[in-house]
């Protein structure tokens, strides 16, 4: 029966074993202050190769909620943590099916639309 | 029952011995909760500002109106006030009042920079006739930016509602458990801004 300590987890932020710690704040501050400074260099900059800028953005952003979720959030995969999860995990996705699903479909309803000269043939 | 007592019965007790929850640990679950519901309003926000950036009607673009120096500040501003508001709700825990009223009045301090430079931004593309009616693009930014700026406003808001329950009610299980939502809230404001600089300022093309 002790197999499963997760049943019922902690609250989010709240992590016992990191309380009366300011080291994760400070650790976090840091890895997201370097990550922020990438991002602004990455789109200033003009040594990187251009079209590759846009992918280096998202891996860099990604990167850092990845760093405000560990270190400010305590969100981890241990056990006690599992309802916590895996509504995050539920979160993401769907704000995952929201954007690229909405690109997709907007991206082809423009592709399908006619155009102008389409129209002035129709009423035609 | 402490937080830590429980989850060290929740490593060792069978399942059938550990009990209902703690409600710090409800009320927390029930918040996150409502936070990734928050986020999902904002995910929708974001879909609606990609699809529509490109769609300038003959206004100006993202690169002619922002300033890159401008939102590096915000971003600073957000990002200490995430540390400083972290600082505070560990205070909160420890029961420290001195600590708690100066770390959450830094909170505060940041949160209205940003909400100083934000404005000055609106107010000068306003100016300049690059207003929420002007195109597609610049409704959809101004509805994305604008509620994240709104619920930083609400943020500030209810962080001086929770010093004046602090200063009467004091260190309460119910006040500490309020900060907590309190400091996920601030946390998972910095979160989606990371969204808006990459996505909106660093992004436009």
């Amino acid at each position: 029966m002790s197999e499963h300590p997760e049943a019922q987890g902690s609250a989010p932020g709240a992590d016992v074993r990191l309380h009366g710690s300011r080291r994760s704040y400070i650790v976090g501050f840091a890895a997201a202050l370097i990550l922020t400074i990438a991002s602004f260099a990455a789109a200033s900059t003009h040594l990187i190769y251009g079209p590759s800028v846009p992918v280096l953005l998202g891996v860099l952003a990604i990167a850092q909620m990845g760093v405000h979720l560990v270190f400010f959030f305590h969100i981890s995969s241990a056990p006690d943590q599992t309802n916590n999860f895996l509504s995050l995990a539920f979160g993401i996705f769907i704000v995952g099916l929201i954007v690229f699903g909405s690109l997709i479909i907007m991206a082809n309803l423009n592709h399908m639309a006619p155009t102008m000269e389409d129209l002035m043939k129709m009423q035609r | 029952m402490t937080s830590a007592e429980w989850v060290e019965r929740a490593v060792y007790a069978p399942l059938s011995e550990q009990g209902p929850a703690p409600k710090e640990v409800v009320v927390g679950f029930g918040f996150w909760l409502f936070l990734l519901s928050d986020i999902i309003i904002f995910a929708a926000l974001f879909a609606a500002y990609a699809v529509l950036s490109g769609n300038l009607a003959g206004g100006p673009s993202g690169p002619e109106l922002f300033d890159r120096q401008r939102v590096f500040t915000e971003t600073l501003c957000l990002l200490v006030s995430s540390v400083t508001c972290g600082f505070g709700y560990l205070a909160v825990q420890q029961r420290r009042a001195g600590p708690a009223y100066l770390w959450m009045f830094a909170t505060i301090v940041l949160g209205l920079l940003f909400l100083k430079q934000e404005t000055a931004e609106f107010a000068a593309m306003v100016a300049a006739g690059a207003g929420p009616s002007r195109s597609a693009f610049l409704s959809a930014f101004y509805t994305l930016v604008g509620t994240h700026g709104l619920h930083v406003t609400t943020g500030l808001a209810w962080l001086i509602v929770m010093l004046a329950q602090l200063a009467t009610l004091g260190f309460q299980p119910m006040v500490r458990r309020r900060f907590l939502c309190f400091a996920l809230f601030w946390h998972a404001l910095d979160i989606v801004w990371i969204g808006v600089f990459t996505i909106v300022y660093l992004g436009a093309h």
